[in-house]
Formats: C-alpha cells, sequence, structure tokens
C-alpha cells in the first residue's frame, strides 16, 4: 500500500525530480491548462478582430486620400517598433491593470499589419477591372464591396494570418498585467523553475497558433473559392 | 501615474550607480548589438548564396512563419531554465548567455528572409545581360545582385534590430539583463510609476534605433548614393 502523500512528491513535476515532460502534471493541472488556453485564444482573437475592424476604414481612407498615407502607415509603423513589454505599461495609466490593456495593445500591432496588407491588396485591383465597374454604373461604395474587397481578400487573409500568429505568441507578454493567458503560466514556472509548466505551456502556445492558422486558411478557401480552384486545376 | 513616471525619470539618482538606468540601458544595447552581428555573420553569407544560385527558397521564406510562432518569451525561458542557466556573463549580465542566445534567433528570420527574397527579385532581364556581358558568377554575385540587393538586405537589417531590441527587454521577465528590469521590478510591486519610466525610455530608444536604421538606410542605399553623386556632379557643371 502506498500514501497518497507519498505517490504525490514521487511524480514526475516535484521539484526533486522535475521533467521538462510529464504527463501526470497533465493531469493533474489540466483546469489549470485548460483555463489559461482560453483566457489566451480569448485575448488573441479579440484582440486580431478589432484591429481588422479598425483597419480595414483606415486602409480604404489611406487608399482614397494619399494624403493620409504617409500619416497612418507613419505612426502605425511608429506603434510596432514599440516592445511589448514597453507598450502595455504605457497602455496603464489610460486601462488600469485589466485584459483591456493587453487587447489594445495587441490590436495595435495586428493593426500595422492589416493596414498594410489591405492597402496591397486594394492597390493589387486591376484598373481595368475597376473601369469596368465604373462603366457598368457601380457608385463607389458599391465598387468597394462588390469588386474591390473581394479582389482584395486573398491578401487581406495572408495578412490576417500573419497578424494572429504573432498575436498568439505576443499574448504571453500580457504576463506583465497578470493576464498573458498562457503567458501566465510560463511567468510562474520561471518563478519556480516549474520545468513541466514550461514545457507544456509553451507547446500549447505554438499549437494554439498553428490551429488558428489552419481556421483562417480553412475560411479563406470557403470565402475565396476561386484561388485554390484556379490552383488544383 | 503619468507624474510618479517623470518624477522618477527626473530623479538623477535612478540613472547613475551599478544598477542605474543608464548601466541597464548600456547593457542591452551591447546585448542587441552583439546579438545582431552574430546573427548577420551566420544568416547573410549563407542567404545571399543561395539567393544567387536560386536554392532553398521553400525554407528560407518558411524560417520567418515559423518564427513568428514561436513566443520569444518561451524561448527566453527555456534557454534559461534549461541548459544555458543564468550565470552572468562578463559585460551582458546575468543570464547573458542564454539571452544572447535567444536574441540571436529571433533576429535569424528577418535577415535570412529579406537577403534571399532580394537576390532572388534583382530582374532577370539584368541578370541575363551581365550574364551576356562574361561576368563571372563571383563578377555577378558582387557588382551587380548584391548592389540591387543592399535595399532588401539593409531593411532586413532595421526589422532585425526592431525585434532584437524588443526581446532583449523581454529578457527581464526571466532575469536577464536590460532595461526591462525597470519595467518588471516597476510592476512587480506595483511601483507603476517606475515600471511606467521604464516602458518610456525602453520605447524612446527603440523609436531612435528604428528612425536611425530608416536614414542610414537611405543613406547606404548605393543606387541612392550613385543618384545623389550625379545630382552633385550637375550642381557643380
Amino acid at each position: 500500500m502506498t500514501l497518497p502523500a507519498l505517490e504525490s512528491t514521487s511524480s514526475c513535476y516535484s521539484l526533486y525530480v522535475n521533467h521538462w515532460f510529464c504527463t501526470s502534471y497533465l493531469r493533474d493541472y489540466q483546469d489549470q491548462l485548460v483555463s489559461a488556453t482560453k483566457q489566451h485564444a480569448e485575448i488573441t482573437v479579440i484582440s486580431v478582430l478589432v484591429g481588422l475592424v479598425v483597419a480595414l476604414p483606415l486602409a480604404v481612407v489611406a487608399r482614397r486620400l494619399p494624403r493620409l498615407e504617409t500619416t497612418i502607415l507613419g505612426a502605425s509603423t511608429i506603434v510596432y517598433t514599440i516592445p511589448s513589454l514597453a507598450l502595455f505599461p504605457l497602455l496603464v495609466p489610460f486601462t488600469g491593470i485589466s485584459e483591456k490593456t493587453v487587447i489594445i495593445g495587441l490590436a495595435l500591432y495586428s493593426l500595422t499589419i492589416l493596414v498594410r496588407n489591405t492597402l496591397a491588396g486594394l492597390r493589387g485591383v486591376p484598373d481595368d477591372v475597376r473601369e469596368s465597374a465604373v462603366g457598368m454604373g457601380y457608385a463607389p461604395t458599391r465598387m468597394l464591396f462588390t469588386v474591390e474587397i473581394p479582389l482584395a481578400l486573398p491578401v487581406i487573409m495572408a495578412g490576417l494570418r500573419v497578424a494572429t500568429v504573432s498575436t498568439v505568441a505576443l499574448t504571453t507578454i500580457g504576463s506583465i498585467v497578470s493576464y498573458g493567458g498562457l503567458g501566465n503560466l510560463l511567468a510562474q514556472g520561471v518563478q519556480e523553475s516549474f520545468k513541466a509548466q514550461i514545457f507544456a505551456a509553451s507547446v500549447l502556445c505554438v499549437l494554439l497558433a498553428f490551429v488558428l492558422d489552419l481556421v483562417i486558411l480553412l475560411a479563406q478557401r470557403v470565402l475565396t473559392p476561386w484561388t485554390w480552384k484556379a490552383r488544383t486545376r | 501615474m503619468i507624474g510618479d513616471a517623470f518624477g522618477y525619470l527626473l530623479d538623477g539618482a535612478h540613472w547613475s550607480g551599478s544598477d542605474g538606468m543608464l548601466v541597464e540601458l548600456g547593457q542591452q544595447l551591447l546585448l542587441t548589438f552583439t546579438a545582431l552581428l552574430l546573427a548577420a555573420v551566420v544568416a547573410l553569407p549563407a542567404a545571399l548564396v543561395l539567393g544567387h544560385l536560386g536554392r532553398g527558397g521553400f525554407l528560407a521564406i518558411n524560417v520567418s512563419n515559423v518564427g513568428r510562432a514561436i513566443p520569444t518569451f518561451a524561448v527566453l525561458i527555456l534557454l534559461s531554465v534549461g541548459p544555458l542557466g543564468t550565470a552572468v556573463l562578463g559585460p551582458f549580465g546575468r543570464a547573458g548567455l542564454a539571452t544572447l542566445v535567444a536574441l540571436t534567433l529571433f533576429a535569424l528570420p528577418p535577415l535570412i528572409t529579406n537577403s534571399y527574397v532580394g537576390m532572388t527579385e534583382v530582374d532577370r532581364d539584368t541578370v541575363e545581360a551581365a550574364k551576356g556581358m562574361g561576368m563571372t558568377g563571383s563578377q555577378l554575385f558582387f557588382s551587380v545582385e548584391l548592389p540591387l540587393a543592399t535595399p532588401l538586405i539593409l531593411t532586413g537589417l532595421r526589422l532585425a534590430l526592431v525585434q532584437v531590441w524588443a526581446t532583449a527587454t523581454i529578457a527581464a521577465l526571466v532575469a536577464g539583463p536590460g532595461l526591462g528590469n525597470v519595467i518588471t521590478a516597476g510592476f512587480y510591486r506595483s511601483d507603476y510609476g517606475k515600471g511606467l519610466a521604464g516602458a518610456i525610455v525602453v520605447a524612446a530608444v527603440a523609436i531612435v534605433l528604428e528612425v536611425t536604421a530608416a536614414l542610414s538606410e537611405r543613406y547606404a542605399d548605393p543606387l541612392v548614393r550613385v543618384q545623389r553623386r550625379q545630382r552633385a556632379m550637375v550642381a557643380v557643371a
């Protein structure tokens, strides 16, 4: 008969054994891992969506008004230059220690990527196509939604993939304000040299990036069937 | 909180001394440029030769995609808790080796992808013309492809610089050296003025580095230099 106390201290994640990979850690800490992954996915998805909602109109404005384009691109490049560990603290006076701080910071980063890609996508629409639409009597708004944006969609989606994957990685830094999803587990793990937790959180982070990337790739296939049908033919 | 931050920045005592911000700033700059230099020495020759030969494109492009998905925070922790440890490494400070290796790794993707793409994007007609003139492989490489690829190579260096500075800041989360320590010390002890002060310095240096790199990028582009010389000659005539 083994004593329960003895059994728990000799597990592969105990301080004396401290293995990198440990299945009993995954089982015993399952709830913590699941909730951290959920928080991580939630912060990432909301941030990228907020970034997208702001980026699309900004890109359309920049496309129509070239004078504003330099300002919009310049400002977003400056924000992108600021390291994440500095950007979150800079937002704290306005947003406090909350999930909002991380979401706004990450939305600003994805904004930069998305504005650039949307602009490139809109520029890639051939002039012939645009002139035909005008000749057929399309008003500017109708042309934007039924001609320009659909044709720009592959490049916009490519930007969305880049923004999502890098946001998953950057969310970990949110741990500076205690809202870092899996980053909270990493920060706690490094304080306690808890190897099983560090390894599991790192792997889950990369997996999450991979899964979200795959989801966008599939959405792209559904939204722009012509891009991949042409390739398989 | 903003007032506290500027109060902290204006107090000279926080800048001087062996654990002052000037020492941390110097350490972080030293780490950043050492890592950038190491990464350039490793990545540039290989990526440029591969671009010249037109081989290994899949690898050169995908290294950036993979690099983006891997959190710098996780790599810094895995290296310092794992094999490299947190021992002091000369002027690089605590966890110097782990930090230096992580920074170098994250400088590689932008350098590799940009130099490779720079070489392969050189106008094919120009390359054919150079071959038709009887240029050898190395002549083609050094006097045609390399000058034409310079703008993209320099962009890669600038992107890597920004990336390395950001990663060097994160090193503080794993007890590494650098200005990130001011931020983490402030936030972990609820001294938000101090944390904000650190963030202001880190962000300001990041913007200075980016702007300096962008300006020297324009200055170092061989095509822009030739144009400037021509304009000067016209002015003299």
